[in-house]
């Protein structure tokens, strides 16, 4: 089994896993919920260097992930406590607050290495190959669990929330808690991501963590199709693959992702998925027409 | 007998304009209370009030017994409050049925822990389906909202707001924008919901439905209130006609 891949490919599945989990764990707060976080990595990088820190001073991996995804959800608890009561699209300007205030903060701190950031983390001991396979079954979860969710009570209480929040409470929801319940949900999660990145990477810089980054994510979330579960693992797999494909997008990302977050809103609001079953809708009308037409 | 809803020196203001200066009035349990007046009375104020979404200056407001001011809507709505609203709107991303099951499921959306824990919603689907072959739209369950005429909406935001089973419904003009057909028919369902035992505040424009339909009226003018009582005397007070009809509507009467 450990033998059907390569090195860089071990290291490309892990990545996409890791962004399967990021994407999805958005999709919650922005898709199921229809709350905007412009800072989704920072709390990804409360993870990270929370995860990278403990596994310095030699805590096992896995405790140090369940740390690092408590932490960043008790920074989303924070950060949701003070936006989320107070207007429809504060929580944008407050996450996006967040991510320079992360990098800002994290830059400055010499026992989190500073500029230089956290180098030489340990490895957690599973091998590159196990450890892909680790975070694929992470992200099958939490595709699993997305797909749970939107189906359960809540799931459909976020999108009455995303839908209009004021006709919300008329049919007794509670919008504020149900809101910061999805933000912490999916800031805990994109906890377990920084970790799982830290481990694979074993070098982290704050910047890793930054606006781009965050902006990386939603514009996938978005490519994908907002609240779609399978169009936001598709864009999160072709997304994740293309800087490693193509140099040049590395180079200019936020051209990229911002163009590309500017286009889908443009023209295709509904992303991959919209597309998808805007094109299967035209196919059967077009049947049908067919099928009258001939009978 | 206690009132059902209580509304005690109500007084609202929007900066310097006072929208509502010092109103009471009390919903006897059971009864059908039209609550009118003309453009710009305080009526849509006064059901903001209630429901929470205005918050008042000053006064008290009660259902059955407890306090509802200061407690936010969804609050107010698990104490009993069912909302129907004047400009319909409708969950577009979801089916007409949809619209209902998540107001019927409201035991289920308490808390996020058991919504996130429940999936079962049959019961509310049949639920729904009642709901809406009792307004009469029954047949386009299945349809998206976004696809229906105004009359349908109308009706649908009834059905929703019946799903919470409120101990009072409030609805903010659900006759306006239907034909005379449409509004007839959603007043005698208005009216059957009420002999089955459920109490109503039905604040309207169409004031041949009001005087058909209520067993109560109170009346609104310039944020006080000018009448309340029997439909026939509170219509026959100069006053009310003076306000309500404009001045000299005495004389055309004659």
């Amino acid at each position: 089994m450990e033998g059907l891949f390569n090195t860089y490919e071990l290291s490309q599945l892990t990545t996409v896993g890791i962004g399967i989990i990021m994407a999805l764990s958005l999709n919650w707060i922005t898709g199921f919920c229809g709350q905007i976080s412009l800072g989704h990595a920072a709390y990804m990088g409360i993870g990270a260097f929370t995860g990278a820190y403990l596994s310095k001073l030699g805590v096992d991996f896995i405790l140090g992930t369940i740390a690092g995804m408590a932490l960043a959800g008790l920074v989303g608890f924070i950060t949701g406590l003070a936006s989320l009561r107070v207007r429809h699209d504060f929580l944008a300007i407050t996450t996006m607050g967040v991510v320079f205030l992360f990098v800002g903060i994290v830059n400055q701190q010499p026992w989190l290495g500073a500029e230089e950031g956290i180098a030489g983390i340990p490895d957690p001991g599973y091998g590159a190959f196990w450890f892909m396979v680790l975070t694929l079954a992470i992200a099958l979860f939490v595709a699993l669990f997305s797909v749970y969710l939107r189906r359960s009570w809540l799931g459909q209480a976020f999108k009455t929330i995303a839908d209009d929040e004021d006709t919300a409470r008329i049919v007794g929801i509670d919008v504020s808690r149900y809101k910061l319940v999805a933000f912490v949900m999916g800031t805990t999660v994109a906890g377990c991501a920084g970790s799982l990145y830290a481990h694979q990477i074993k070098i982290i810089l704050a910047p890793d963590f930054g606006f781009i980054q965050s902006i990386t994510y939603l514009s996938i979330v978005v490519f994908g199709g907002i609240g779609s579960v399978t169009g936001v693992i598709l864009a999160a797999i072709f997304l994740t693959m293309m800087p490693l494909w193509f140099q040049f997008i590395g180079d200019y990302k936020l051209l990229f992702y911002g163009g590309l977050l500017f286009l889908m809103m443009r023209f295709a609001p509904g992303g991959v998925a919209g597309i998808a079953s805007s094109v299967r809708d035209l196919w059967q009308k077009r049947s049908r027409h067919a099928g009258t037409a001939n009978p | 007998m206690s009132p059902l809803l209580s509304v005690t020196r109500l007084e609202v203001r929007f900066g310097g304009v006072v929208a509502i200066g010092g109103v009471s009035f009390d919903v006897p349990q059971d009864a059908l209370l039209g609550l009118i007046g003309p453009n710009g009375a305080g009526k849509t104020t006064a059901m903001r009030a209630i429901t929470g979404v205005v918050r008042p200056d000053q006064g008290e407001i009660t259902l059955s017994g407890e306090r509802l001011t200061g407690l936010p809507t969804h609050r107010r709505v698990r104490l009993g409050l069912g909302l129907s609203q004047q400009l319909v709107r409708p969950f577009k991303a979801m089916t007409v049925e949809e619209n209902v099951m998540i107001a019927a499921g409201y035991r289920k959306t308490k808390g996020p822990l058991g919504a996130l824990t429940t999936l079962e919603r049959e019961s509310e689907r049949d639920r729904a389906h009642e709901l809406l072959t009792l307004v009469g739209i029954g047949h386009v369950a299945k349809a998206s909202p976004t696809e229906l005429p105004l009359g349908f909406l109308k009706r649908l935001e009834v059905a929703r707001a019946l799903a919470l089973d409120p101990k009072l419904l409030l609805l903010d003009e659900p006759l306006a924008g239907l034909t005379s057909g449409e509004a007839s028919a959603l007043a005698d369902t208005v009216v059957a919901l009420n002999d089955g035992g459920l109490t109503i505040v039905l604040i309207e424009h169409n004031l041949s439905e009001v005087m058909r339909v209520c067993s109560h009226l109170v009346v609104l003018d310039n944020g006080r209130k000018i009448g309340d009582g029997a439909p026939q005397t509170v219509m026959a007070d100069p006053a009310v006609r003076a306000a309500y009809l404009g001045e000299g509507a005495d004389d055309a009467a004659a």
